[in-house]
């Protein structure tokens, strides 16, 4: 019997339930087809202007930095400032994005390049599908537009997000995902990102940068 | 991993005797009890989301065998491979041929509980595969050829002159002058080293906190992002993760969400959670090209149909251990297995045989302060109760038997602990159900069986010892 037969028919035995149970299996699949919502906290039901100074405020709460701009063709000089004060090149990697692509960068003394990181890129610049309230979490989905590498390796990490993209919890954004790549199906990475990365492995002191980018910042558009 | 339960009073005694420890150990105290209480108190919802987190696992469990096909249904039609595995020899096996057929020389991890549980380092390393480590706990316990003593700060009883003595004996090709004497100079060091061999690796092995049935998804939750770039530079990625990791759906695992960091750190959200499906699609430009998923169940489905199966429940967020006097006192490598604390205690007899670990379920002030944090309302103490009884009725050896009541004597004579202990379990006692002023039993004074009505000293829920510093204060 292969280990796969075994662990089921010692799961079945240890129920005391039969593999022909109709009423189980209608449960199951009545519960992966409705999806029910659990509680969501009040915390990020708020009307969207406050639900983007509450997606702000969390951001903050734990070490990213959030500028606000009024529309698209705003990004590129935000960046270019944000970079500038912050000593950093004046050099990004994106992906695809249409959104970023469609910015004027040109205006700028911002030089872009695209595609993934392969760890050598100081900055990289993102554009979330969503951000989540509640927590200050930006939602990023991996493929061409966006690689997953720029979530990770660059020291900085620029993230665009539209301020009507913008939840209030997790499970509003579930729910346009899954309306997006349909149901049941998600893209290959979803990350979820609060703050930039950090570490309390030695002596439980709270340090920025382990692994990932030591900064975040994160430019809400609309 | 060498199993040293059976020695726990050993242990425990070179534990409160050795000063690196006990220093090590007061950051558990300061750093993990307060965020936790901040973090839950500011979610006003957090102790009904803890119901519906209990009933979220609870429904799973019951339906299992179920959740697990439909899980690995959605894994295979997104491209990935699912592979059961009944023992931790069969799980390290097909770990071994997946990295075997990748030609792998060396396997980046991310931290992983049953990597640790399997002993899948040793084992690679025998068969010629170098695992590297890559969160910073577990690398530096990894240079230590040390166990890890938490089973979310793996190197929490170290202090920060150990790790930099293990840094200097391992990173030989570094200036030897170089300044480490602070934090963040070892964490920059282990930054550097540690990104070289990321882009080297050949595999990627990471746990899972949730296997998620709606969509063949494995989520990891880290605060470092090395377990992301495990998963997405090399080529193949391999998740190993135990059966009870499923849970139904997205919604669902968003209400757990909201419990485990806040836990777990303190944190309403650890900084990384990946939601990860199958290899990477045609046009994707980064991500594995090969995705596997090795299911273990290592005697948990025995456990189902067992006493024990509610701490099947459990998230791994640490919070038991966190808030555990005895933990606290002695750390986690006096239990003398991969899971310490009060989990530990309820898990490890179970998964290495009561043999080996029964005295574990004696390592306990009767405190109740375990489940009174657990986000899953696990009944810990009840759980190490029923193990007592079993090893009772095992007859194992009447030295065996004396010995549990010797294990509770050597901490109810420790005063700091029976003071941290009793104090915090009268306060629960004097707000609860049970009428003001009468206990059913007092911690630590009955041993575990008899239970005898006690007057509250006042009525005010003080120990004795608290009001006798107030009185002799207002003397
Ligand atoms: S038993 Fe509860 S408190 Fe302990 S690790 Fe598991 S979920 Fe956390």
């Amino acid at each position: 019997m292969s280990d796969r037969e075994t662990i089921l028919g010692k799961i079945r035995r240890s129920l005391a339930v039969d593999t022909n149970d109709v009423g189980r299996r209608a449960i199951v699949i009545a519960r992966l087809e409705g999806t029910p919502r659990g509680i969501v906290p009040k915390r990020g039901q708020l009307p969207a202007e406050q639900r983007v100074s509450l997606f702000s405020k969390m951001a903050e709460k734990v070490s990213g930095s959030v500028g606000r701009v009024a529309k698209p063709e705003d990004v590129p000089r935000a960046v270019a400032e944000f970079l500038r004060e912050n000593n950093l090149p004046a050099a990004i990697r994106t992906g695809g994005d249409p959104l970023l692509a469609g910015m004027p960068w040109d205006d700028t003394q911002v030089e872009v390049s695209h595609g993934p990181s392969d760890g050598g890129d100081p900055v990289g610049l993102s554009h979330a599908v969503a951000g989540v309230a509640e927590t200050g979490t930006l939602v990023l989905t991996s493929g061409p537009d966006n690689p997953t590498t720029l979530n990770f390796l660059p020291e900085t990490h620029i993230v665009v997000v539209a301020a009507e993209d913008i939840a209030g919890d997790y499970e509003t954004v579930w729910d346009d995902l899954q309306k997006r790549h349909g149901k049941g199906h998600l893209p290959r990475t979803v990350n979820l990102v609060t703050g930039p990365s950090r570490s309390a492995d030695i002596e439980q002191t709270l340090l920025l940068g382990a692994h990932g980018p030591r900064r975040l910042h994160i430019v809400v558009v609309g | 991993m060498e199993i040293t339960s059976n020695t726990f009073k050993k242990n425990a005694r070179e534990a409160l005797a050795d000063p690196a420890l006990q220093r090590a150990m007061s950051h558990v105290r300061s750093g993990f009890i307060d965020k936790r209480a901040r973090a839950a108190a500011a979610l006003p919802e957090f102790d009904e989301i803890r119901d519906t987190g209990r009933d979220i696992k609870n429904h799973t469990l019951a339906h299992l065998d179920l959740y697990l096909e439909a899980y690995e249904d959605r894994v295979r039609s997104a491209g990935g491979e699912v592979h059961y595995a009944e023992t931790a020899e069969s799980a390290l096996e097909t770990v071994l041929g997946i990295c075997r057929k990748a030609n792998a020389k060396t396997v980046t991890k991310g931290k992983s509980m049953i990597a640790e549980e399997i002993g899948l380092n040793e084992y690679l390393e025998e068969h010629g595969i170098e695992p590297v480590e890559t969160d910073l706990g577990e690398y530096i316990i990894q240079l230590r050829h040390e166990g890890p003593s938490h089973i979310i700060a793996p190197a929490v009883h170290l202090n920060k002159d150990q790790v930099e003595e293990s840094f200097r004996a391992a990173h030989t090709d570094l200036p030897a002058d170089r300044d480490l004497s602070e934090p963040t100079s070892l964490l920059n060091e282990a930054r550097g080293i540690l990104r070289e061999r990321f882009l080297a690796a050949d595999v990627g092995i990471t746990g899972a906190n949730f296997l998620v049935a709606e969509t063949g998804t494995s989520v990891i939750v880290t605060n470092e992002g090395n377990g992301d770039l495990t998963q997405i530079l090399p080529r193949v990625h391999i998740v190993v993760a135990s059966i009870e990791k499923i849970v139904p759906t997205l919604n669902d695992v968003s209400q757990i969400m909201r419990l485990l960091a806040r836990s777990a750190t303190g944190q309403d959200l650890s900084v990384y959670t990946t939601f990860s499906t199958g290899p990477r699609r045609p046009d994707d430009p980064d991500g594995p090209d090969e995705y596997h998923v090795v299911i273990l169940d290592n005697g948990r489905s025995e456990m189902l149909g067992s006493e024990f199966k509610e701490a099947l429940r459990c998230i791994r967020c640490g919070a038991c251990m966190n808030h555990c006097p005895v933990y606290q006192a002695v750390g986690g490598h006096a239990y003398g297995w991969v899971y310490p604390g009060p989990i530990g205690a309820v898990l490890d007899p179970q998964l290495i045989g009561i043999e080996k670990a029964g005295n574990l379920p004696n390592a306990s002030t009767f405190c109740g302060r375990c489940e009174e944090v657990c986000p899953m309302r696990i009944p810990l103490p009840k759980m190490m109760r029923h193990w007592r009884e079993k090893e009772f009725e095992r007859h194992l050896s009447p030295a065996t038997a004396r010995y549990g009541i010797g294990l509770w004597a050597f901490f109810a004579r420790r005063p700091r602990l029976y003071q941290w202990a009793t104090r915090w379990a009268m306060r629960v006692l004097a707000n609860g159900a049970i009428g003001k002023g009468r206990y059913t039993s007092l911690p630590l004074a009955g041993g575990w069986t008899k239970y005898r009505d006690f007057p509250s000293p006042e009525g005010d829920g003080r120990t004795f010892q608290e009001q006798w510093a107030a009185r002799r204060k207002s003397a």
